[in-house]
Order: C-alpha cells, then structure tokens, then sequence
C-alpha cells in the first residue's frame, strides 16, 4: 500500500511539475478576456433552450399518454328530449363494446362550465337556449386509432343515430405538430449556439495564437512539439470554457425556473404537465461538460491546423 | 580528443536557397561539419550567413540540393521528427528571441522544460549557468529590463543549457564589450572540448584569432569559399589538452 502511495504520490508530484512547467511556456489567460463571458452566454441560452425543449417533449408525451386511448361521441340533436334518449343509448351499448374501458356521460353542470366562458350562466344569458350536444367521455384499453372508431360507430349508429364519435388525439394533432416544430426549433437553436461557439473558440485560439507566435516560434526551434504547443492552449480555453460554463449553467437554470414559473401560474394541465423530471436536470447539467469538450477540442485542432503551417 | 571526432554532422550538397521568387541568397553550398570542431561562418553582412544558419538549425528548407544532419536527410526528414533533432541544437539568434513575459531564469531553463526535464533538475544547473555568464544576480529580471548584452548572455545560456551535439549562434558577441566576448569565447570553447561542434557566424575578424584550432568558413554573395581547409576531406586533425579554465562546470 505504502509503495502504491509513494508511486502515485510520485505520478502526481510530476504530472503537477509538467502542467506548471507547460503553464509557464505561454502567458495565461486568467480569465481577463471575454471568452468565459461569451461562453456563458452561449451555454445559458444552450440551457433555457435545451429545457424548453425537454418541456415540450414532457408535455407531448403526457398529453399523447392521456389522449391517446380516448373517445369523444357527442349527440347532436336539437331536441332535448330525443337528445338524452340517444345518449342514454349510447352509452348503454359502449358499456358492453369490448374494447372500452370506461364510457362516462359528462354531466350537464360540467357541459355548463365547459360553455361557460363563451356564453355564461348569469340570469339574462340565454344559455339553456342554444342546443349543446350530449357527451360521452370513452376510455378505449388500446389506442383509438381508425379502425377501433370504426368499430365504435358501427356499434352506436344503430341506437344513437345523431351520434358523432371522434378519437380526442385527433382534436390536439395540430398542437402536437406545433409542440414538434418548437421541439425542431429548440434543436436547431442549440446546433446553432454550438456552431456560434465552436466559431468563437477557433478565432479566439487563432487570435491567441496570432498574438503568440514569436513565442510559439521560439518553442518551436527549442524542439517543443505540436502537442506540447496544443496542450497550453488546450489547457487555457478549458480553464475559460469551465468558468463560462458554470456561469452560463446558473443563469440558464435561474431563467428556467423563472420561466416554470410563470407557466405553472397559468394552471393549465398541459403546462403542468411539462415539468422537468431529475434525468432532465442531468441532462441539462452535462451542457457545461459538452461545452467544455467541445471548446477544448476546437481548440486543439485549430491551434494543431496552424502549427502545422511552421516549419 | 573525443571519440566521435572526425564523424559527420553536417553535409550538405549543392544546396540553394531563395526567398520567393528572389535571386538565390545561397547558391551552389556544398561542406561537410564534422564532430567536435570549431567552425567561424564569416562573411560581409547580407553573404547570407543568417540564411546559412537558418539551414542549420532547421528553420528553413533548401530550395535545392541535400542537407543530411546528424546522418539523417533533413530535407525529407517527416515534421513530428522535427523536434527531436532540434534538442540536438543550441541556437543563439541574432535578435536574442528570448520569450518576453519570462524571467532571465525561465528563459534559460526553457529547452530543459521542453525537453520535459524534471523541475527539481532544473534549479541547480539554470542557476548555475546564470552564475557563469554573470547573471545570478538578474536572474528574476524580465527581458525588457535587461541591456543588450544582459539579453545576449540569457540567449547564450539558453543555448548551451541542454549540452546540444551542435551550437550555432549567430553574431553572439555583437552587443557585449570585449571581455565578456573573450569570457562567452572560452564557454564555447568549453562546449567544443566536451564534444559540441560549434558553428559561429561573426563578421569580427578580430574574433577568428582568439580560437586558433577553428576552422573558418567564408561566405561571399552566397557562395562558401575555404580558406581554412576547412571543408577539406579528410579534415584536418587538431590534438589539444583540454586547458582546466575552459572545462565547463
């Protein structure tokens, strides 16, 4: 145990006197520039994009889960009496339908909020006036795709005549498709960032190394290799990529929470149903570490392409 | 008289050189250095013996002929070589090139760091070397704070530190007063004693008669002549004691 001490002790002592010894064959950034700045930015704005992205994605997926086995038949006729007739109906062959977990007639008093917003209830508001259709809430075991509806109408027309039945995901595909193209949008805004991020790492290891050069040139006749050369520079971007980084991290997750905020206020269900799960805030949590690889590699092969235009 | 005297360093065959598409700086340079020797490069200024040394240490490529060193083609030698052969070399520049936000101290012990020489080697001999060409006391100074000489006398100890096969410096005696030219001479030649083969470019005719076993090299619009047989084969033998005084320490 002493001797496997001794020898990484040993390993250690010589990795620091190296990194130290490379430190000092080319001025530090110290974090003095703006590269730990616009790396914040870039990784903050990367963040907030990254969890509106995965927010959507949780919303669709929930939304998609509730939907997705469910039926709405309404009964369309004008006449109340023949209205409930049918619905009663209705309602009685779901219940024997294989295939149908659960069928429920939404009760008027939920019809009447459900209308509420658009025509009211307060006295003078004509709203037992206008005919709302009857509605039977179904929950399939499976999906309810075509040929489960198919199924279904056959089964109803006979004793609801004036019966429409239509799969509820059908109603919200044009607010998955949005939900999908902000998705797109949250992707390609995060390739974007990295691209404006590799773009700002190459000039800035080019600017380094522009400003640099004489001493790079004296290393280089000393007999320093490529790799020594890449290292230093390496080593510098990591050190502004890591402060950037973090920074960017705490600003992104603050504007995240701020945002979670301001929709869970609204109180809608699907909003609600967007949060973020804990693999969520790992993954957003890695952002920096990508940040940091992606930087130090652009970096070192920037830094190796010049390099390799000396001699 | 080592071993190793006598074997080939440097050849080169009817090399050229040109900058562009200028006239050929050097044309036509064909000698042989040999190890453990003591060469002079003189010249009047633009004979191109910048250009020469420039070959010499790997900085440039012929525009023609064959440049073997140490018994490699350096011409066609693969680029991630390029640095092992350089640690063979010790190179004083014209213009110092010593690496500004280093201290005097840091600037010596650069080709030993290079090289991945363990820190805790490097004190004693950096010091030492600092003592040697009288600088122990500036030894935290920055090049922008030192004379033209100080400065010269870092760039030599840095080009001697790593004990290269070959020295090559360039007008090294330029910008000191003559004692200390006399005194950096005497380390060159303690070099040259211990078995580095030493290539000095100097317009300073003065200089050529403080070595007397150097051999001399004279360039002249580009062309190499030999006044000193010195690029005679088989070279000739010089068999001298090494005197205590110039052994380095």
């Amino acid at each position: 145990m002493n001797l496997l001490a001794t020898i990484t002790g040993n390993r250690r002592e010589e990795w620091r006197e190296r990194a130290s010894a490379e430190r000092r064959l080319l001025p530090q950034g110290k974090l003095s520039g703006p590269m730990p700045w616009v790396i914040a930015i870039m990784i903050g704005l990367t963040v907030v994009a990254s969890a509106c992205g995965l927010a959507l994605r949780n919303t669709a997926r929930v939304a998609s889960a509730d939907v997705a086995g469910g039926v709405t038949v309404q009964i369309v006729n004008g006449a109340p009496r023949e209205r409930d007739r049918q619905a009663q109906a209705a309602l009685a062959a779901l219940q024997d339908a294989p295939g149908v977990a659960s069928a429920r007639l939404v009760p008027q008093r939920e019809l009447d909020a459900l209308v509420e917003p658009w025509l009211g209830t307060t006295a003078g508001d004509d709203v037992n006036a206008l005919p709302v259709p009857a509605l039977i809430d179904v929950r399939l075991s499976g999906n309810a795709d075509a040929a489960a509806i198919d199924t279904l109408r056959r089964r109803i027309k006979p004793a609801a005549e004036d019966a429409r039945i239509d799969a509820q995901a059908s109603w919200l595909a044009p607010v998955f498709e949005a939900i999908g193209a902000l998705q797109w949008l949250a992707g390609g805004l995060i390739a974007l960032l990295a691209f404006a991020t590799v773009a700002t790492v190459l000039l800035a290891s080019r600017n380094a190394l522009s400003n640099h050069r004489a001493t790079i040139e004296i290393v280089h006749m000393l007999g320093g290799t490529d790799a020594q050369i890449a290292k230093i520079f390496q080593r510098s971007m990591a050190v502004d990529a890591a402060a950037g980084g973090i920074g960017g991290l705490l600003l992104g997750m603050v504007t995240t929470a701020l945002l979670a905020r301001q929709f869970a206020a609204l109180g809608s269900g699907m909003m609600t149903a967007g949060g973020l799960g804990w693999t969520d805030w790992l993954v957003i949590c890695c952002i920096p570490v990508g940040g940091v690889l992606l930087a130090v590699l652009t970096a070192r092969l920037s830094v190796l392409q010049a390099l390799k235009g000396m001699l | 008289m080592s071993q190793n005297e006598d074997a080939e360093i440097v050849h080169f065959d009817n090399v050229g050189l040109r900058y562009g598409t200028e006239k050929e700086v050097l044309t036509d340079v064909s000698f042989t250095l040999y190890s453990g020797r003591f060469y002079f490069l003189t010249g009047a200024s633009g004979a191109g013996k910048t250009s020469m040394l420039k070959l010499l240490y790997l900085a440039q490529r012929p525009s023609r002929g064959l440049i073997r060193m140490f018994g490699t083609d350096a011409i066609t030698l693969p680029r991630d070589r390029l640095p092992g052969f350089r640690r063979r070399l010790g190179v004083v520049f014209q213009d110092f090139r010593l690496v500004p936000h280093l201290s005097a101290f840091d600037n010596v012990a650069l080709p030993l760091r290079v090289a991945g020489v363990p820190e805790r080697d490097i004190i004693k001999p950096v010091t030492d070397m600092l003592d040697w060409v009288e600088l122990g006391d500036r030894s935290h100074a920055r090049p922008a704070t030192l004379s033209g000489g100080e400065q010269q006398r870092v760039a030599i100890a840095r080009a001697v530190i790593g004990r290269p096969d070959m020295l090559v410096a360039d007008e090294p005696t330029g910008n000191v007063d003559p004692d200390m030219a006399i005194k950096l001479l005497r380390l060159f030649e303690a070099l040259n004693r211990l078995g580095t083969t030493v290539v000095v470019a100097t317009h300073d005719v003065h200089l050529l008669r403080k070595v007397p076993d150097s051999l001399i090299m004279r360039l002249d619009k580009g062309r190499l002549s030999d006044p000193t047989g010195a690029l005679r084969y088989p070279p000739r033998r010089t068999v001298a004691a090494p005197r205590p005084d110039l052994v380095l320490r």
